[in-house]
């Protein structure tokens, strides 16, 4: 399975991961209490900025993740215009592109490995009911069967066309929370046969 | 514990897959992601308390820059966008799920589809409906006004859910944690 992070090494890569979080948290309340289209046109340019020296590729891939945004900001360009406000229409598509384009380079350039130790260590002072490392495997947990329980599922699917001329659709759900159950199981005996989870 | 720890691993799994393979499509062609009834389906399957945990460790994992939501969509910026408050949403929606569907003494299928509605629908919408209005910049009736485009999608797999969650007490109903 591939994550976000980008291929293209940056020198944002080489950055701790809490230290580009802290970064993104502070970036964003400021965005909040910037009120002017200038201002914030200012923010989002300085955004842009931070794509620009890695190359096409990594530009391309940060428009990608930016996507699923342009149906909103449609959406609000149409409204606003139609009110005859386009200063406070921009000032929103401003701040909205902008916190999610700096949170978007922040996970380009974290690898996931990283970004997990940060929950982990965030987890700490909860440890009295959620011990790290239990996180920790749990974690470990979903990654490996996101694959194996998406398997399951293309098989179930396959056995179904093998007996309709139907579409599998809302009929696999049965059967693939089934195996959820049974792995589920499966995975708690083969754990507990290993020392269990502590 | 092993077996929390393992079912709540495979319904944040399950939450996952559900997104990523999108077939399910209505009669009228109109295509719709399963992945809000993973959320329904780790409440009334799991119960209140397993099925939240369930939902945030997969929004966890989402958060740390797996591509896991519906679409492809992952990493922080999904909880800087206009979908913000439905994915603060999630994790109480399940609890809301699973505490009815516990506490209830309908017949399984009822209950899970009643605890469908009330928590994959109604409280999702009372946190994703504000959270919208607030990333937009709009007030919250207009807010409300592109979240019901959802509406009908969503109230179908409410009743999948319901059906899914008898369809299991029937089957295996060991399995239930959330009746167990």
């Amino acid at each position: 399975m591939l994550t976000l992070t980008s291929p293209v090494d940056t020198a944002l890569h080489r950055w701790p991961a809490w230290v580009k979080l802290a970064a993104l948290a502070v970036f964003t309340v400021l965005l909040f209490r910037l009120a002017s289209p200038a201002a914030l046109a200012a923010a989002a340019a300085a955004i842009l900025a931070l794509h620009l020296p890695w190359g096409a590729g990594f530009a391309r891939h940060a428009a990608r993740m930016l996507r699923p945004l342009w149906l909103f900001v449609a959406v609000v360009a149409l409204w606003h215009l139609w009110l005859a406000d386009p200063a406070g229409g921009a000032v929103i598509i401003l701040r909205m592109t902008s916190a999610v384009a700096a949170a978007n380079l922040v996970t380009m350039t974290t690898r996931l490995s990283d970004m997990l130790a940060v929950f982990e260590r965030l987890a700490t002072p909860f440890a009295f009911v959620l011990p790290p490392h239990r996180l920790a495997l749990a974690f470990a947990l979903v990654i490996r069967f996101i694959p194996q329980l998406s398997l399951r599922l293309t098989q179930i699917a396959e056995a179904f066309r093998a007996r309709s001329p139907r579409r599998p659709g809302w009929r696999v759900l049965v059967p693939a929370t089934l195996a959820a159950l049974d792995d589920a199981e499966h995975a708690a005996e083969a754990l507990r046969a290993r020392g269990g989870a502590d | 514990m092993e077996r929390n720890l393992t079912h709540i691993a495979l319904f944040a799994a399950l939450i996952a897959i559900l997104g990523l393979v999108p077939q399910i499509s209505l009669a009228s062609g109109v295509p719709i992601t399963a992945q809000s009834l993973g959320i329904m389906l780790c409440g009334t399957v799991l119960g209140a308390r397993r099925g939240a945990l369930a939902v945030l460790l997969f929004l966890a994992l989402v958060a740390a820059g797996l591509p896991l939501l519906s679409g492809g969509r992952g990493g922080i910026g999904v909880f800087q966008g206009p979908s913000v408050g439905y994915l603060i949403g999630f994790p109480i929606a399940a609890f809301v799920a699973g505490w009815i569907v516990e506490r209830t003494t309908l017949p399984v299928g009822l209950s899970a589809g009643a605890g469908a509605v009330i928590g994959g629908i109604a409280v999702l919408y009372l946190f994703g409906i504000p959270g919208m209005a607030l990333v937009l910049g709009k007030t919250l009736p207009e807010a409300a006004l592109i979240g019901a485009a959802y509406l009908p999608g969503d109230m179908l797999k409410a009743v999948l859910a319901g059906f899914v969650t008898q369809g299991i007490a029937r089957m295996r109903p060991g399995s239930l944690l959330s009746r167990a």
